[in-house]
């Protein structure tokens, strides 16, 4: 699949501005909800109308304002489960499947109890959408967009309407599902375990801009700009100032960090992930070694508890001494927080003092 | 003792059951699709001033509609003239008078339930038929159709029974011809007038009959739970 996308739109408060252009066969759009995330779907659907840009799927023009050209969703041929999945809820499992399928009735019949059997629909035909569960449906709506084959299936959310304890089942029940359909997916979702799991290519959306588009990893592991960090993820967020070209200070934190590599000289903000630092379990009374570079001695001011870590809330303790009188906005933005292996942390031999290693590939400059 | 007066004329009954199923099928049909174009119109200024003049026959006093029809189809009028002249039709004074009154009268209450009928429609089916290749056509008979049927149902009730109770405009396109133009309500006015109170409770109570069933018909339609939401 290759989609090339490069739209804008005004809407009430809100001005969507969406370019990125991505080849592979699972995509993703991740951005936090309200973003237009699902508005971008629909204007690649056909649904809505940009009011001006280019649209291409495969080479083919779908929408581009210069020469007039706007295909009918009819005509574009992309699948689209909706977030709510949009079952016709007079029709029957079976006539919800078979409704955009043109051939005659008898093959017509024969590809729906095709696709019945291989949803693990069974039993379920004459079934209405509101007597069955959300799983089940979601499998119809599934059926209904895949017996159709579309160039491109577009899935909006397709975990958010479901139980927790559904979705990871759901999530590999649903891959697996899409084996039987081969052309390209494109994800949306706000929930970048999802993302991660699904997607190879990534396009990052914030406030109405697709701020990053690329490999999904590669984003994962440097995501390069202030918003991308927070989008996926990163809890640890400071501005930074280059100091030299291998090192940054940590303007929030007040400490300064060696980078190991070339800093860029776009860099404003710096991110460690909460699961990146190591612990430094050195003999109680005693101070890591000089030879140890990105040290920081952590004053903590809460732990909070989960399923199967801790979440570690802490200052640096240099921080404190510097400057006695801060304002309560600066005490917010020099916490930090370290996520630990609840195991790692209850078996630690030095619990008077936390001393934590930031390594220099787990520092991400952003610009 | 005779309760029942004697002789009683029941062409009447036999008029306006004629005229109001004659009034139904043309206003459901036309309120239908007058509906639908309005629902798709995209400008939102369009859509409030056909609404508005769509929706006045409802406000205004049916005199009023009965003298802009007189205007219309008066017979040294363009179009009545038209009529007479090249299809031999005289509508003034005629019965089918009768059924343009009651169409004119009761459009409104069909176009506006069938409007907010379709307007009701979940617009997500309608993209998802979108996305799944379904014409425009089709969505329109096999998607916004059987999910906003039952409010274009009560519409349809409510707009037969308002055509069965016409007077106002009926009288004056009409008049008041016995066993011709004599609707219902007519013939109680009539008869009234005449001092024929018997008559007139007669006609009456079999207005407030047909009346009932229409208007528990629509109840049934409103509470009826279509299948699918069992």
């Amino acid at each position: 699949m290759r989609l090339l996308v490069d739209i804008k739109k005004k809407l009430k408060g809100f001005s969507l501005e969406v370019a990125f252009s991505l080849e592979g066969e699972y995509t993703g759009i991740l951005g936090p909800s309200g973003s237009g995330k699902s508005m971008t779907l629909k204007c690649i659907a056909g649904i809505e109308t940009p009011d001006e840009g280019r649209i291409v799927l495969n080479g083919k023009v779908l929408f581009d304002s210069e020469k007039k050209i706007n295909l009918k969703p009819q005509d574009r041929n992309i699948g689209y489960l909706f977030q709510n999945y949009a079952l016709f809820p007079h029709m029957t499992v079976e006539e919800n499947i078979g409704i955009g399928l043109k051939l005659p009735q008898k093959e017509k019949k024969q590809k729906v109890k095709e696709m019945i059997k291989a949803f693990h629909l069974q039993g379920l035909e004459k079934k209405y959408p509101n007597q069955i569960s959300g799983g089940q449906q979601q499998r119809v709506a599934l059926a209904r967009c895949i017996v159709y084959k579309p160039d491109v299936l577009m899935l909006d959310e397709p975990f958010s309407a479901l139980d927790a304890h559904l979705r990871d089942q759901l999530q590999i029940e649903i891959l697996e599902l899409l084996k039987l359909y081969e052309g390209g997916v494109l994800l949306v979702s706000h929930s970048r375990d999802e993302i991660y799991r699904l997607c190879k290519k990534l396009v990052i959306i914030d406030q109405g801009k697709s701020i990053l588009c690329g490999d999904t990893k590669e984003i994962f592991r440097q995501p390069k700009l202030h918003a991308a960090a927070r989008i996926i993820g990163c809890k640890n967020i400071s501005r930074c100032e280059i100091i030299s070209s291998h090192s940054v200070r940590a303007v929030d934190w007040g400490f300064i960090l060696e980078t190991g590599r070339p800093v860029p000289e776009n860099i404003k903000y710096l991110g460690i992930q909460a699961h990146d630092f190591c612990l430094l379990d050195v003999v109680p009374g005693k101070v890591p070694g000089k030879e140890q570079n990105n040290v920081i001695k952590c004053k903590i001011s809460k732990i909070v508890e989960g399923e199967l870590e801790y979440n570690v809330y802490f200052r640096n303790e240099e921080l404190e001494v510097e400057n006695g009188n801060e304002s309560e906005e600066m005490n917010m933005n020099s916490e930090l927080v370290y996520q630990v292996r609840k195991e790692l942390w209850d078996n630690r031999k030095n619990k008077e003092n936390l001393y934590l290693k930031i390594p220099e590939q787990a520092i991400l400059l952003l610009g | 003792m005779d309760i029942l007066p004697q002789n009683i004329d029941l062409s009447p009954i036999i008029i306006s059951l004629k005229t109001a199923s004659a009034a139904i099928a043309l206003t459901f049909l036309l309120g239908l699709f007058v509906a639908r174009w309005v629902v798709r119109l995209k400008s939102e200024k369009a859509k409030m001033v056909l609404d508005g003049i769509l929706t006045l026959p409802l406000v205004l006093p049916p005199t009023v509609m009965g003298f802009l029809l007189l205007i219309v189809f008066g017979v040294n009028r363009p179009i009545g003239k038209f009529l007479l002249e090249f299809l031999g039709v005289k509508i003034v004074f005629s019965w089918s008078a009768t059924v343009i009154a009651a169409v004119a009268i009761s459009f409104p209450l069909m176009y506006r339930s069938a409007r907010s009928a379709f307007e009701q429609v979940d617009q997500n089916l309608v993209m998802a038929a979108k996305t799944l290749g379904m014409s425009e056509r089709r969505i329109f008979w096999r998607i916004v159709m059987p999910l906003a049927l039952p409010g274009v149902a009560g519409g349809g009730i409510l707009a037969f029974a308002r055509g069965l109770g016409e007077f106002g405009a009926t009288a004056m396109i009409a008049g008041n011809i016995a066993k011709e133009t004599r609707t219902l309500p007519l013939a109680i006015y009539a008869e009234v007038a005449a001092g024929n109170m018997r008559t007139a409770a007669y006609y009456v109570i079999i207005v407030m009959l047909i009346s009932f069933v229409v208007v528990a018909s629509t109840n049934y339609f409103a509470i009826k739970e279509r299948k699918y939401l069992k």
